[in-house]
């Protein structure tokens, strides 16, 4: 038995505890790549402080 | 365990977002100087004597900052999705070695996520860009991100069915994934609003730059993530067997 070939699976159930979590992560990419102040309620601001990101990430930018 | 990975997935991400965020600083940054200069030059000439000292929330100095800021957040997010799909794809899917695993996700992350977005609708600069169609083309980018995710699934479950070797368990798995993404790339509708005059060669060099920063991500986060998941499998190994020893 070798730990590093073998790596056992984690079960579905104790996955499953951690799946609110990816909401949370997706909020966060989306403030960051996408929302224009529909969420985050702060006008523009987050879209202009983000603005270069965007545009080099490769998100569509107004 | 997943607490371990998700921590990990959050840090490795923040630092190689940060090491994009770098690259993109470097090469990206000069193209969205000229393309945002081509802008002002053109809204000049639309309206002679209109003084375009229009109120500038962030001003490029900050939104140079902000680069880094959306950079490294976004690798944060990302890396935190990648740790969680990696801990489900852990002894299931996949290389067996930790690192040969993370390197496989993040190169596939990037082909489905990033690559096949791209080729279809193409990262623009500043001055190109319609801001009455943002909404419809935001949907659009997402629609195909879906599909490169949804084409990376049939692929691997296609791949999973074939039992006449590697070649054949390849080749099933690359023809599954292309496609639904060709079938996507032919049938979504086009999008295309370069302004007539803006420069070729400054285009080209944005969308190089956006994808290279992109690149750079997924490749420092594959590398990271995976040495760092090696060096834990190793030291997970080593304590065990010592402890066993004596028992």
């Amino acid at each position: 038995m070798s730990g590093l070939s073998t790596p056992s699976a984690i079960p579905f159930p104790r996955l499953r505890l951690w799946l609110p979590a990816v909401p949370v992560l997706l909020l966060i990419a989306y403030l960051v790549l996408m929302d224009n102040g529909a969420i985050s309620q702060t006008g523009a601001y987050l879209h202009e402080l983000m603005h270069d990101g965007r545009h080099l990430l490769g998100v569509p930018c107004h | 365990m997943v607490r371990t990975l998700l921590v990990r997935g959050l840090l490795v991400g923040l630092l190689a977002g940060l090491i994009a965020g770098g690259f993109a600083f470097a090469f990206g940054e000069p193209r969205v100087d000229s393309a945002i200069a081509l802008e002002e030059a053109h809204a000049a000439q639309e309206a002679p004597g209109h003084d375009h000292g229009e109120e500038e929330l962030v001003g490029r100095p900050g939104q140079k900052a902000g680069l880094f800021l959306a950079t490294g957040l976004y690798g944060v997010a990302a890396g935190g999705v990648f740790a969680l799909v990696y801990a489900g794809l852990r002894g299931r899917v996949g290389p067996r070695s930790p690192g040969g695993l993370a390197l496989a996700a993040a190169g596939t992350a990037f082909a489905a996520v990033i690559l096949v977005p791209f080729v279809k609708y193409p990262a623009n600069p500043p001055a190109v860009g319609d801001p009455d169609t943002i909404n419809s083309r935001t949907v659009l980018y997402v629609v195909m991100i879906l599909v490169g995710l949804a084409a990376t699934a049939i692929a691997v479950a296609t791949a999973r069915r074939v039992t006449a070797g590697p070649w054949a368990r390849w080749v099933a798995a690359v023809a599954a994934f292309l496609v639904p993404v060709i079938a996507a790339w032919a049938l979504l509708p086009t999008v295309d609003e370069v302004p007539a005059g803006f420069p070729a060669t400054l285009l080209w060099q944005f969308r190089l730059a956006s994808l290279g920063t992109q690149l750079v991500f997924w490749t420092a986060f594959g590398v990271l993530f995976g040495w760092v998941s090696d060096r834990a499998a190793r030291q997970a190994a080593a304590v065990p067997a010592t402890a066993a020893a004596p028992s």
